[in-house]
């Protein structure tokens, strides 16, 4: 494959300064474990994902890729462990202020369908952080400006392509300035040929300096944009380093075979 | 040509329709739009409130919007009406004298909520987990997430339902009249009745009954309105979709999708 550079080349490069250019916080977990019922789900999960660097969590569906992110912004509290940003516990604070700190994007875009793009972007910075409708308007401008969508600030995002709509949950979780992006198979659900722009405005944001936890079966993405890449199944993480270490000499039995299913 | 002519002479009296016609328009018609605007709003509010508790994760939230329920979708409208109506009828003496007409539309405004309440709560269950789950990763707490964004597209889902209801209510205020209102106080179906004993045939009211359809009528076609736009705006935003050219790229580097 060959190596990509991310983001040489920077979107309107004062579009970047104006909306803030990420500044990402280290996250860590601290043997989390979490169960449903009798359904285990995380079974002592530790990472470290140091700040302005990318971690890419793959493995087989059911691993609790999925379940460890929502962990890490507390959509779901752990039954045991320890969730840390910038170094310090986070379980103690109020989840919904903890929430505002670290964006989330989902597979499934979870767009607001009966407000505008625009107002997709301005509900939680108007009615969280407080900012008056302009105010709002102007950051979430140039938030989808940064994305290349804002001509489509007036649109309902029904009517947007799923590339288009996964760029503005980009945006929208952006523009709350969090220190922390959380990517849930940000890709999954989208049509090959709009995988790529998502995945370029991700590698824009990474190059920026964003502290990013990437779940994903985007292994080329893994490979070029990641400084570390986590293979979890059952619950743990088996496997971890960097990503060409992981992918060019997996040591566990396991790894080697869901990368041979994969690849 | 007999059976015509009694016919005619039984529903289309124009004497009879022509003197029971100020009265329906002035008491009739102002009386059932009160009965049925006034419980319809409170209706609506019992309803969201009703649909809020039903949903709520607190048992003893979720199991009094139950039975609620259960009693006022349950039981004949005419029994709950008579129930409230002529049961409570010592506390209303208390509060606005003897006067059976708030507590009509107390009757109407509950039976109303039970059924309000159900159809919010479907229209609030069928809003995807995830859209909640995106107001929380923002930072909305679940209150807020729920009044912001699913409750709104719930509430917007079942709007053709919710008109169909009031549809129903506008028919069902007609049964106030067991409470034996004041004159001043009946509502189109007493009035046309009335008129209907004293001329001796049942033209007054046919007359009535045209009135409750020049109401529920254009009701109806809001209903298929507001389903038609509903569903056109739901199949437009799914044939767009991933088929429009994603032309907006910023595009700055190309990721390999393969090792």
């Amino acid at each position: 494959m060959s190596a990509v550079t991310p983001s040489t080349r920077v979107p309107a490069a004062g579009s970047r300064a104006d909306a803030g250019a990420a500044a990402g916080v280290a996250v860590a977990t601290r043997d989390i474990h979490l169960a449903f019922g009798s359904n285990r789900v995380l079974r002592g999960v530790d990472l470290d994902v140091e700040a302005a660097t990318t971690a890419c969590v793959i493995g087989p569906s059911g691993s609790g890729k999925s379940t460890l992110l929502r962990v890490v912004n507390r959509l779901l509290e752990p039954d045991q462990g320890d969730v840390l940003l910038d170094g310090r516990s986070v379980l103690a604070d109020n989840p919904d202020a903890l929430r505002q700190r670290v964006g989330m994007v989902f597979q499934h875009f979870n767009l607001f369908p009966h407000k505008t793009v625009r107002q997709n972007v301005t509900l939680g910075l108007v009615h969280l952080k407080g900012l008056s409708k302009d105010e709002a308007a102007d950051l979430a401008h140039r938030h989808l400006d940064r994305v290349g969508l804002a001509h489509k600030a007036d649109v309902r995002p029904g009517s947007l392509s799923g590339g288009q709509q996964q760029r503005v949950a980009i945006a929208r979780a952006l523009a709350m300035e969090p220190e922390v992006m959380l990517f849930d198979e940000a890709t999954s659900a989208l049509d090959p040929e709009l995988v790529k722009g998502v995945l370029a405005t991700m590698a824009d944001l990474a190059a920026e300096g964003m502290t990013m936890l990437v779940v994903t079966h985007e292994m080329g993405f893994a490979r070029s944009v990641a400084q570390q890449v986590l293979f979890m199944d059952g619950g743990r993480v088996v496997e971890s380093g960097e990503p060409d270490a992981v992918f060019e000499a997996p040591r566990t039995e396991r790894l080697q075979r869901f990368l041979s299913q994969v690849l | 040509m007999d059976v015509l002519n009694t016919l005619r002479e039984t529903f289309l009296d124009w004497d009879a329709m022509r003197a029971a016609l100020p009265d329906l328009l002035r008491v009739g018609l102002v009386n059932t739009l009160i009965l049925a605007l006034s419980s319809a709003v409170i209706g609506t509010v019992l309803g969201m409130l009703l649909a809020v508790a039903g949903l709520s994760s607190r048992r003893w939230l979720r199991w009094p919007a139950r039975v609620y329920t259960d009693i006022f979708r349950g039981l004949p409208a005419a029994v709950t009406i008579l129930l409230i109506g002529v049961g409570l009828a010592p506390v209303g003496l208390k509060i606005w004298g003897p006067n059976p007409y708030p507590l009509g539309i107390l009757a109407l405004s509950l039976i109303a909520s039970a059924y309000i309440g159900e159809i919010f709560r479907s229209g609030i269950q069928s809003i995807d987990r995830g859209q909640l789950e995106a107001a929380r990763a923002l930072g909305f707490s679940r209150t807020s997430g729920m009044r912001l964004v699913v409750i709104p597209q719930g509430v917007r889902r079942v709007l053709p339902a919710l008109v169909n209801q009031f549809i129903a209510l506008v028919k069902e205020s007609s049964l106030v009249y067991f409470l034996g209102l004041l004159a001043s106080q009946r509502d189109l179906f007493r009035i046309g009745q009335d008129a209907a004993a004293n001329s001796g045939n049942q033209s007054a009211l046919l007359l009535a009954g045209l009135f409750y359809l020049v109401i529920t009528v254009p009701l109806t076609h809001v209903v298929n309105a507001v389903d038609r736009r509903l569903r056109e705006g739901r199949r437009a935003d799914g044939a767009h979709g991933d088929d429009e050219p994603d032309d907006s790229l910023p595009a700055t580097v190309s990721v390999p999708q393969e090792v």
